[in-house]
């Protein structure tokens, strides 16, 4: 069995983390075909139909402009997608270039990116990232780059971690003594070894930053309207918080549901992915 | 921890410098008619003349006396604007925080001393859902139930507006009243992930041979769990619970800004908007120090729980 006919059969062995699995590729399919499934124009403006409840008309009534709820929480599951996969990416990235030069080279390298690392990690990062955004112009690309560059810290930790032991093992030496160049050992040798705890890092990633995005959009600060994203549906939902209680309710169920599936995909990638358990259990 | 903070002001000043307009542009973005002559003089005003390095050291120089400068908005002092808005942000974090001990700590160790129990199953679904719940959802959720539905609880303020003819008690309930949501709301997800770090904390306590050791020689179930296993598991909780302090000042920009709460966040919040770049400075830096105090703190308590660490420093 390979090894990662054995990881894949551990994750599915867990019933939760398969769910939240479920539940994530449903919402790639319908942010993909949400211009064939969403009944209406999500940013279409119908001064008849303004804050009307939940009904046939429309399934999860419409905000303060007439706008039909369920088409703009279809059309912000798009947003959410986006944000939580590419602002994870820059994430990884950065932490993980960080992470091998500290690990591998050691040293004042070393000291100096922890140094670094504990700098950022004192910041309120929500703070930072409000400064960063309102000092740019909010959009969904500047959004996805500050939640990035603000959310790296972890995934240098552990991926220092991860070099500052492999790379002391025999299979690193022999592939130094074979002359391999820095960079191979790093990117083909000791990399591929270190992924796993970046994979369990990422997914949780994932789901951070998609509360973080709902709470700048919900501010003002994250997608402008009228372009729908969950976080902007509930800032009509407070606006008009003593009439519309389904502006509240329905966006917020959604980020929820979407943020808590990540979560416990992780929570089931940890455990597949950590052999200390296997043997327990198989 | 000086070099940590000399980083941090660094950090914040290129932050500040990233701004493609400047405060000028702000300041003069609504009346397009005004001259170059009036943008040199308010550049001159602030200092932006001179080059970045010169700005920097001014800066720091200035900040080493807490003096961050006016701010744009109303041109009062930034160290006063701050000042008076620490303590009820203060206040609400560190209630929140003793909330979320007092709730968390017990969670977490009736889950593992009972792992795999009813209990243990059902605090771990809470964990779950608290940690992935967007928090000022959950504010909107509980202002709707408590503020608009019962009506039984404020939904904005940290006070009446008839508080002046209030006695001592009244106006001591009238604030409890207040706080009740924004406290609660702000330790909802710490009680969340402090529960999971106490239980995983606990069950590798519990594991240990010293916890076997005083089952063997016939101690009650309660002395081993509160004595020998509640002590040693803390360490990592007081560690976690200092680390959440940043998180905590973050998150107050939402629920401070939701209830009107008159605290740092809501001030962070709305200088931001208005481009206020020396409130948003030293709003940066002193976040960033309390938090530098709030590990400060972990780490000494970490040694009030620890003997060894004592121990080795005598």
């Amino acid at each position: 069995m390979t090894l990662l006919s054995v990881i894949g059969k551990r994750f599915s062995k867990n019933r939760l983390a398969v769910i939240g699995a479920a539940t994530v590729a449903c919402l790639m399919v319908i942010s993909l075909l949400a211009p064939f499934i969403s009944p209406y124009d999500p940013t279409a403006i119908d001064v008849h139909n303004v804050l009307s409840p939940p009904g046939r008309a429309h399934l999860l009534g419409t905000d303060e402009l007439g706008r039909d709820v369920l088409s703009r929480m279809v059309w912000g599951s798009r947003i959410s997608l986006k944000v939580g996969f590419v602002a994870v990416g820059v994430a990884i990235s950065i932490g993980i270039i960080i992470g091998a030069i500290a690990g591998f080279y050691g040293g004042k390298a070393d000291a100096v990116l922890m140094r670094f690392v504990d700098i950022m990690l004192a910041f309120p990062t929500f703070f930072l990232i409000l400064a960063v955004i309102a000092i740019l112009e909010p959009s969904i690309f500047t959004i996805m780059m500050v939640i990035g560059i603000t959310g790296w810290m972890d995934v240098a930790r552990l991926v220092r971690a991860e070099f500052l032991t492999l790379k002391e093992r025999d299979f690193v030496v022999a592939a130094q003594a074979l002359g391999a160049s820095d960079l191979g050992l790093i990117f083909r040798h000791i990399l591929p070894n270190a992924l796993s705890p970046v994979f369990v890092a990422a997914t949780f990633g994932v789901a951070g930053a998609i509360l973080t995005e709902s709470g700048l959009s919900f501010l003002g600060l994250g997608v402008q309207p009228p372009d729908p994203s969950w976080g902007n549906i509930l800032t009509s939902g407070k606006d008009n918080i003593t009439v519309a209680w389904w502006l509240s309710l329905y966006p917020g169920l959604a980020i929820l549901i979407t943020v808590l599936s990540y979560n416990l995909i992780g929570e089931g990638l940890r455990d597949a992915l950590d052999p200390r358990l296997w043997d327990v259990e198989i | 921890m000086i070099p940590l903070i000399l980083g941090i002001t660094l950090i914040t000043f290129i932050v500040i410098h990233l701004a493609p307009g400047g405060p000028v542009e702000v300041q003069t973005e609504m009346s397009l008619k005004t001259s170059a002559q009036a943008r040199e003089n308010l550049k001159k005003l602030y200092g932006l003349d001179k080059p970045l390095h010169t700005q920097y050291f001014e800066w720091v120089g200035r900040f080493v006396k807490f003096d961050f400068g006016k701010s744009f908005v109303d041109g009062r002092k930034v160290i006063d604007k701050i000042v008076e808005r620490i303590p009820i942000t203060l206040t609400i974090n560190i209630l929140s925080l003793m909330l979320i001990f007092i709730i968390a700590v017990p969670i977490g160790v009736f889950s593992a001393t009972k792992q795999y129990s009813l209990f243990d199953k059902v605090s771990t679904i809470f964990v779950f859902v608290g940690f992935s719940t967007p928090t000022f959802w959950l504010a909107l959720l509980l202002m709707i139930l408590f503020g608009v539905n019962l009506g039984i609880l404020p939904i904005s303020g940290i006070q009446s507006i008839d508080v002046s003819e209030m006695g001592t008690f009244e106006r001591l309930a009238d604030w409890v009243k207040h706080l009740i949501l924004p406290v609660g709301i702000s330790a909802f997800g710490g009680i969340a992930g402090m529960s999971r770090y106490s239980r995983s904390s606990m069950l590798e306590v519990i594991r240990q041979d010293y916890i076997r050791t005083a089952r063997a020689k016939g101690l009650i179930e309660s002395e081993i769990v509160f004595k020998h296993a509640l002590r040693n598991a803390l360490m990592p909780i007081v560690t976690i619970l200092g680390l959440s302090v940043p998180g905590l000042i973050g998150g107050g920009v939402i629920f401070e800004t939701i209830f009107a709460i008159p605290g740092m966040g809501q001030l962070f919040y709305s200088s931001t908007m208005s481009r206020d770049y020396p409130t948003i400075m030293g709003i940066l830096v002193i976040g960033a120090i309390l938090t530098l105090i709030g590990n400060l703190i972990a780490d000494i308590s970490y040694a009030l729980v620890d003997p060894r660490i004592r121990v080795r420093n005598k």
